[in-house]
């Protein structure tokens, strides 16, 4: 049993929401299941019982039209936080974000804001396959006008959910379904943590490795590896907003270590880890000891059976080895390999599906 | 509707036509000179469902419209001097110059704004209902779009969820047959129409022609008392006839995507000639209170070219502004 001070990341979300709720009788809280047994993952556990359907309410299967609906009552001066159970289901209102919510601040010169927040699950592993599992946030985060956010650590969560709910433009709120068990301290009442800012979640001298959502808690463990097999210290800066990214932490931190890895769970080609080597390259040649590096997505689609997920995803053992490499050490065999071999598409034996 | 109301109402909506088609043909006049460079699509022929509904809407209302949105604009009661500063770029224009002709803003009369792309603004216009009816207000939010619109997923997702919560919306659709060049005999089938499948789907529907000014305002009166009682959302469908090309001054008439026939047979609808007809009777002095019209319209109109020429472009950097709120 865990001690009463952590709570789970699901635990997290619903707790922002509730305050939110709470605080601000503006905010309003809808999506496909909001309402039913299952809660979203627990994560609306409780909000139409405490705020009732006028506040808290399911909706008809329309993606599109109902982030238009967003748009317009947060035009209308609501707050609307919209929940899907799976990013790719949102990729039917495309149109609706990028036309119209991250276009209106600017399109109509800086007259009317759209404070909506759009929370996306990411799936993964037990055979969700090519459409229930996408990690699209360098979509998103290509486009003028959209805040994108990724927590990690259940503080994190809380602290961005609330940020987003009560910032004044659209953010796309990214949750990671491998992430909703997790625990960690997380503090009462009305908690925020800044849209736009990294944490250096680990300090160390000799590699900066950026990271977020679930990709962090690998990394994490592969620093530790790293610092106890091969006396290498990470920093690991947990990114936790995608846009805008917080430069400053990140340029600082290589231009100490002289080292770079980008990690990203989102496929390679294209992808914000992408754009941090270009920027981190262009910024900090002359610093740079070793070329920089990444480690993201292969560049295919999720495949479903599990026979097909062996070594498919970036795992801690995959970190360890390419800043090996980049140290040019040999890689010391990990325990962990047959651990992953087992079971290549859950983060944990405590994880089943079906969704 | 006595005969004394009848002339005073005809009066207000040939006073709005006329104002919209001044607007527009001015704007077609002066487009050649190369100072409005945008996308701009005009109203001219379309003026009689604007107009009745600048007489039947209510300032504190909403209302969304779609690139041909002059016309809406107005008729919200939209400042038309910064509508044509918008149309010449400048900084003095209702969206600043970051807007143009497609993107027509006026929060002090609920005038949310307008989208150049095809339904976009139809679920923006039903969330505003959900403000409204969340805030107990009596608000109506006026959803404007044409047929083109009506072959969009969204919007069937829109009517769906304004039917499912009972939102205070009018749907306004102007029927004028053609998306661009394509004709509506290629897009839906002949023997349904869009207020029918409205009214399939939960709504309560007019449909009319959309050249009889009085006759809409009878609809969308109609609809708006009903609507504000509790009703639930009406779509209105209205036969119209855009005379001019989809988009930009000119006639398009030899490409001859249109029947000749059709294109004179609209042009005898003119609803401005038709509202003058059916004031002949009742307002013995339409002549001369027209011309009076006609002259306060024009000097409006010259004025309001006459800012959008003196305003001063916003400055370059003002592209890099504005991102976030």
């Amino acid at each position: 049993m865990s001690p009463p001070d952590l709570k789970t990341f699901s635990s997290a979300i619903n707790e922002a929401l509730v305050e939110a709720m709470a605080q601000d009788e503006t905010v309003i809280c809808y999506g496909l299941g909001v309402d039913d047994p299952k809660a979203v993952f627990g994560t609306t556990t409780g909000l139409q019982e405490r705020y009732g359907d006028r506040r808290v309410f399911d909706t008809p299967t329309s993606e599109n039209a109902m982030t238009g609906v967003a748009t317009g009552a947060a035009l209308g001066g609501l707050k609307p936080v919209m929940t899907h159970q799976r990013l790719d289901f949102f990729l039917l209102a495309l149109d609706q974000l990028v036309n119209a919510a991250a276009k209106w601040h600017y399109m109509f010169g800086s007259q009317q804001s759209v404070p909506v927040t759009i929370r996306l699950i990411v799936g993964r592993g037990w055979g969700q396959g090519p459409t229930h599992s996408q990690n699209l946030h360098s979509w998103f985060a290509h486009i003028p006008g959209l805040k994108v956010v990724m927590p990690t650590t259940p503080r994190d969560a809380k602290g961005l959910l609330l940020s987003s709910i009560f910032d004044p433009n659209p953010v796309v709120f990214i949750e990671h379904r491998w992430l909703y068990g997790g625990l960690g301290e997380v503090p009462d009442g009305d908690f925020r943590v800044p849209i736009g800012t990294a944490n250096v979640l680990r300090s160390g001298t000799d590699i900066t490795i950026t990271s977020s959502s679930y990709l962090t808690v690998e990394a994490l463990e592969a620093a530790e590896v790293l610092s106890q097999q091969y006396g290498i210290e990470v920093e690991i800066l947990d990114l936790r907003t995608i846009r805008p990214l917080d430069w400053d932490t990140i340029l600082s931190s290589v231009a100490r270590t002289g080292m770079f890895l980008a990690l990203d769970t989102a496929f390679t080609t294209g992808s914000i880890a992408g754009e941090m080597v270009a920027r981190v390259s262009m910024a900090l040649f002359g610093q740079l000891k070793k070329p920089p590096s990444r480690l993201a997505m292969p560049d295919v689609s999720e495949p479903t059976s599990i026979a097909l997920t062996r070594g498919f995803y970036v795992r801690s053992q995959h970190i360890v080895e390419r800043v090996a490499e980049m140290f040019g050490s040999p890689v010391i065999n990990q325990k962990e390999t047959d651990c992953y071999d087992q079971m290549p598409d859950v983060p944990g034996d405590w994880f089943s599906g079906p969704f | 509707m006595n005969s004394r109301d009848k002339a005073e109402l005809g009066l207000r909506l040939l006073r709005h036509m006329h104002r919209v088609r001044a607007v527009e043909e001015e704007i077609a006049e002066r487009y050649p000179e190369g100072k409005m460079r945008c996308p701009t699509h005009l109203s001219t022929g379309q003026e009689a469902v604007p107009a009745a509904l600048a007489e039947c809407l209510l300032s504190s209302d909403f209302a969304v419209s779609t690139h041909r949105g002059h016309a809406h604009y107005l008729a919200k009661g939209g400042n038309l001097n910064a509508m044509i500063a918008e149309i010449y770029g400048k900084a003095s224009g209702c969206s600043r110059g970051k807007g143009g002709s497609m993107h027509l803003v006026d929060l002090q009369v609920g005038f949310m704004g307008t989208s150049a792309i095809v339904g976009n603004s139809i679920p923006i216009g039903v969330g505003l209902a959900l403000s409204a009816q969340y805030k107990r207000t009596d608000q109506v939010s006026c959803v404007f779009f044409g047929d083109g619109a009506t072959e969009e997923g969204v919007y069937y997702e829109s009517l769906n969820f304004a039917a499912v919560r009972r939102l205070p919306v009018l749907f306004v659709c102007e029927n004028n047959l053609y998306s661009v060049y394509s004709p509506i005999r290629a897009r839906q089938p002949a023997d349904r129409s869009i207020a029918g499948v409205a009214k399939s789907m939960g709504l309560k529907t007019v449909q009319g022609d959309g050249n009889d000014a009085l006759a809409v305002y009878g609809g969308c009166a109609h609809a708006l008392a009903d609507i504000r009682a509790g009703g639930g959302p009406w779509l209105v469908e209205y036969s119209v006839y855009r005379w001019r090309e989809h988009c930009g001054p000119n006639y398009d008439d030899d490409l001859a995507y249109r029947p000749a026939k059709e294109v004179e047979h609209a042009k005898q609808r003119d609803p401005i000639s038709l509202l003058r007809r059916q004031l002949a009777t009742v307002v013995p002095d339409l002549e001369e209170l027209e011309s009076a019209m006609l002259r306060e319209i024009r000097d409006e109109v010259d004025a309001a070219f006459h800012f959008a020429e003196i305003s001063s472009f916003p400055s370059a950097d003002e592209a890099f502004l504005g991102e976030y709120a």
